[in-house]
């Protein structure tokens, strides 16, 4: 099983990311956003948190643009597993891979600590280690993760069962207090909150775990 | 030869720097402001024989994100 982890300027939890993979049983490549291929035989590519390019024009704008993530997105319109936490997540939006965009958090303030998130559907690869209604606690650390998409895109969201996490109490302005969202095929996971920062007992917490590990038996068993 | 790119947020996209300066204008007393929305200018320096073309098509491509932003273009 092989992950590959994206590392841009300015990305923080790249290392984090490929920890929690690895000890899901993936063999973890990093590759630099300068890179156009991603390594031979990847199941899944992780785009890590961070502030890649500095947030400069828009979080994640710039690092849609790399060789990378070209790369990235025909993976995933491959049908590939991909999935991206917080600047991740807002690249994948940025790149089209996955609908709407995060704004700035509606409070204005940078906002870093641990949230309740609600599973909100058990059918993905990524949360299916978890019962739909399922109460975690993962961290959150943004200043731009409020979730908006038009009307039609959050009605689609909704009718397709492609919410994956919701907050308890919404930290930040998200439309339908919406953490993490899946693509059409259900193969691409976008969340603001970080499950690799709950991925050891040192962390605190270790409620992100299931998302590698249902991930890595998927793949095991493909 | 030059543009101006002007990026906003769409109506309807809330704006929550634009709402904080709204509250310190009114907090400082200028009670005449009933809404504030914050934007972006991007200049751009271009070699001859760009066209509004070619700046539409980087507006679409990177400077707005037509999600939530909308954009005019200037020549100059």
């Amino acid at each position: 099983m092989k992950a590959a982890v994206v590392v841009f300027p300015g990305s923080n939890c790249d290392r984090d990311l490929a920890v929690a993979f690895e000890r899901a049983g993936f063999d973890v490549s990093m590759v630099w956003h300068k890179d156009s291929v991603l390594p031979e035989g990847i199941d899944i590519v992780g785009v890590p948190g961070g502030f890649s390019y500095g947030d400069y024009l828009r979080c994640g704008a710039i690092a849609a643009q790399s060789p990378i993530c070209q790369a990235v997105v025909e993976h995933a319109n491959r049908g590939g597993y991909a999935m991206g936490v917080c600047n991740g997540f807002q690249i994948l939006t940025e790149t089209g891979v996955l609908p709407g965009a995060l704004l700035r958090n509606a409070g204005l303030k940078y906002i870093c600590r641990t949230v309740d998130l609600e599973v909100a559907t058990a059918d993905s690869v990524f949360t299916q280690g978890y019962a739909k209604g399922d109460v975690i606690g993962i961290p959150i650390a943004h200043h731009d993760g409020n979730y908006f998409a038009d009307v039609e895109t959050i009605a689609a969201l909704k009718d397709q069962d492609r919410i994956a996490f919701t907050y308890g109490q919404n930290p930040n302005g998200s439309i339908d207090d919406i953490a993490g969202i899946l693509s059409e095929n259900r193969r691409v996971l976008g969340m603001m909150p970080h499950p690799e920062r709950a991925a050891d007992e040192g962390h605190g917490g270790t409620d992100g775990t299931a998302v590698f590990r249902a991930l890595a038996g998927i793949v095991a068993a493909a | 030869m030059k543009a101006r790119v002007h990026v906003m947020l769409k109506n309807g996209v809330l704006d929550p720097q634009g709402e904080a300066v709204r509250h310190a204008l009114g907090a400082m007393g200028f009670d005449k402001v009933e809404g504030v929305r914050q934007g972006k200018v991007i200049d751009l320096d271009l070699a001859a024989g760009a066209t509004e073309a070619d700046v539409t098509e980087m507006c679409e491509k990177l400077l707005a994100n037509t999600v939530i932003e909308s954009y005019s273009i200037e020549m100059q």
